[in-house]
């Protein structure tokens, strides 16, 4: 089967046509692609798209009412759905300092949600 | 903290620009220097921007806005520099001093030797677009929505349209979505993105939302609160073609139509801004037509990648500490003009000082459309004469990138004029040939 991307490795965002054998997963071609950078882009997006997550979880006893958060590695594209369930679900406590873990091996992936910024203890101005 | 009453350098606006630039100013030996911002804590926009894909030129990895500002807050701490929070600048007078108001410290006034505006810029708001309608609750500028969703933790609707495909829109529509909201399209009334491909693919693709190029928002519905809006196809002139109007529900409408950069205190100063950026005319030395101010960031001209704004910053901290110290003179006499041409829209600088000038000099600018296969191409005239310094191929030029090039002191001694242009490689040739026949 014929999948059709656009190629982000540079500004020229070449439309990429990736044929992958949909028993094997393997791919039989890529075309579009004007550098090999693309062919390497196109393989790896059609066969396991990975992908940062980020997004914010709420905090208690902290000067703000939320902390941002992201995987500390990329997860498969497939499991940011499963991964952003826990982070609606968790909830975290001021202090908190970039690179604390927020949450360990979220939605079994392996990698962590960390935090993104330092926050300090004080006034909360909590959600209500 | 009380801030003391005159200082030698003194930089308006603490998010990544003025960072940035109080640290090179640091670092160039200066130790007077006070960093005035207006919001509860340092950062500036970054704080809101949570996603990553920050900081890749600078530090080699990809951070998130948050972490990024923190790089530097952590180098303002340690450098022992004095900033002041919760503080507005509301009036810099020709003699550089400053009027400032906060709650903690009541108004102040303060005499700066130096000053760097680094106030960043605004969005621009749905008034600037002259849509028909009434002005229900929903309708938001997309950075509003952000801190709304990143910061204050509240969500603005529940089913949404995005009209504009700048990167901050584009960054929303996956924002909103990972959040639960329901994000029908985004709209955008030029032919192609202004976004970046990497979010069109992140933030929409992957998510199913659909980009409708081409297309604008021309009705409002809704009193209270926004019920629907209609969406409408425009023609080549942008101009909504009769019958192709379609309704679509939705409680919010978010607005990512342009960046606005923040210029009332430099107007109040006497600097000379320009009509294509909004920000100030500066020269080489990122200083204004008023002696001893500086500008950098999004308030000189709207940056892509915050990289930039960091390396533009700390040249002008450390110019306005040169400043400070007495080692660099008000002299203007030498300067020439840098002019754009052909597909360049601007440039930063406008003018340069030949003798003055480092040994490479940072020329920043952006191109009008989108040239696939485009040709950067600098020259010097010199008693009527056009000479090629400079030449460069790109695999695409495009609108949304901001585009540099380095101007090597020796190639430019002597020149009355710098020219920069871009275009197709078949354009730029024409071009040229055509003014060396004129000259003949």
């Amino acid at each position: 089967m014929i999948h059709e991307l656009i190629c982000i490795r540079c500004p020229l965002g070449c439309g990429l046509k990736v044929d992958v054998d949909e028993k094997s997963r393997e791919v039989l071609s890529v075309a579009g692609n004007s550098c090999p950078l693309g062919l390497e882009y196109g393989k790896n997006e059609v066969i396991s798209p990975m992908r940062t997550v980020t997004s914010t979880v709420t905090l208690s006893g902290g000067e703000c009412p939320l902390v941002p958060v992201k995987t500390a590695h990329e997860v498969p594209k497939a499991r940011i759905g499963a991964v952003m369930e826990e982070i609606v679900k968790a909830a975290a406590k001021a202090p908190v300092k970039i690179g604390d873990v927020i949450i360990k091996n979220v939605a079994g992936t392996g990698v962590d949600v960390i935090a993104t910024r330092n926050i300090k203890a004080g006034k909360a101005n909590e959600l209500g | 903290m009380k801030p003391q009453s005159r200082y030698n350098i003194v930089i308006i606006g603490g998010g990544p620009a003025g960072l940035a630039a109080a640290v090179a100013a640091k670092k160039a030996g200066e130790e007077s220097i006070l960093i005035i911002e207006r919001e509860a804590e340092l950062g500036g926009i970054l704080n809101q921007c949570i996603h990553n894909g920050f900081g890749l030129h600078t530090f080699g990895e990809e951070l998130t806005g948050p972490e990024y500002a923190q790089k530097y807050i952590d180098m303002v701490e340690n450098e022992g520099i004095e900033y002041v929070l919760s503080t507005t600048v509301i009036n810099i007078d020709g003699n550089k001093t400053i009027t400032a108001v906060s709650r903690e410290n009541g108004l102040m006034q303060i005499d700066a030797k130096a000053i760097v505006l680094a106030m960043g810029c605004r969005e621009r708001p749905r008034g600037s677009l002259r849509i028909p309608g009434f002005n229900p609750a929903g309708i938001f500028s997309a950075g509003t929505a952000q801190k709304l969703v990143n910061i204050d933790g509240y969500m603005p609707g529940r089913t949404v349209v995005i009209l504009g495909s700048g990167d901050i829109g584009l960054i929303m529509a996956r924002r909103m979505t990972l959040e639960g909201a329901n994000v029908k399209l985004v709209a955008e009334l030029m032919p192609f993105s202004g976004g970046l491909n990497r979010n069109i693919v992140q933030c929409l693709n992957d998510y199913n939302i659909p980009l409708k190029l081409s297309h604008t928002v021309v009705d409002i519905d809704g009193k209270e609160r926004l019920r629907g809006i209609t969406l409408a196809q425009v023609d080549e002139n942008l101009r909504p073609i009769a019958g192709t109007e379609e309704y679509v529900e939705c409680d919010t409408l978010l607005l990512s139509v342009g960046l606005i950069p923040e210029n009332e205190l430099s107007k109040q100063i006497g600097v000379e801004l320009s009509g294509k950026t909004n920000g100030p005319l500066v020269n080489e030395r990122l200083e204004t037509n008023v002696g001893g101010v500086f500008a950098c960031g999004n308030v000189l001209h709207v940056h892509d990648l915050v990289d930039y704004v960091s390396e533009e910053a700390e040249a002008a901290g450390r110019n306005a500490a040169e400043y400070a110290a007495g080692r660099a003179g008000d002299s203007r006499q030498n300067e020439i003009d840098i002019v754009p041409e052909g597909m360049v829209r601007y440039t930063v600088p406008v003018r340069i000082d030949l003798e003055r000038a480092d040994e490479k000099t940072v020329v920043r600018f952006r191109v009008a459309d989108k040239i696939p296969g485009g040709v950067i191409h600098a020259s010097v005239e010199k008693n009527g004469e056009r000479k090629e310094i400079l030449r460069r191929k790109k695999r695409i030029l495009a609108p949304g990138e901001m585009e540099q090039i380095l101007l090597k002191k020796e190639d430019i001694l002597g020149a009355e004029r710098i020219i920069i242009s871009a275009g197709t490689s078949a354009g730029i040739s024409a071009g040229t040939d055509e003014k060396a026949g004129a000259t003949k």
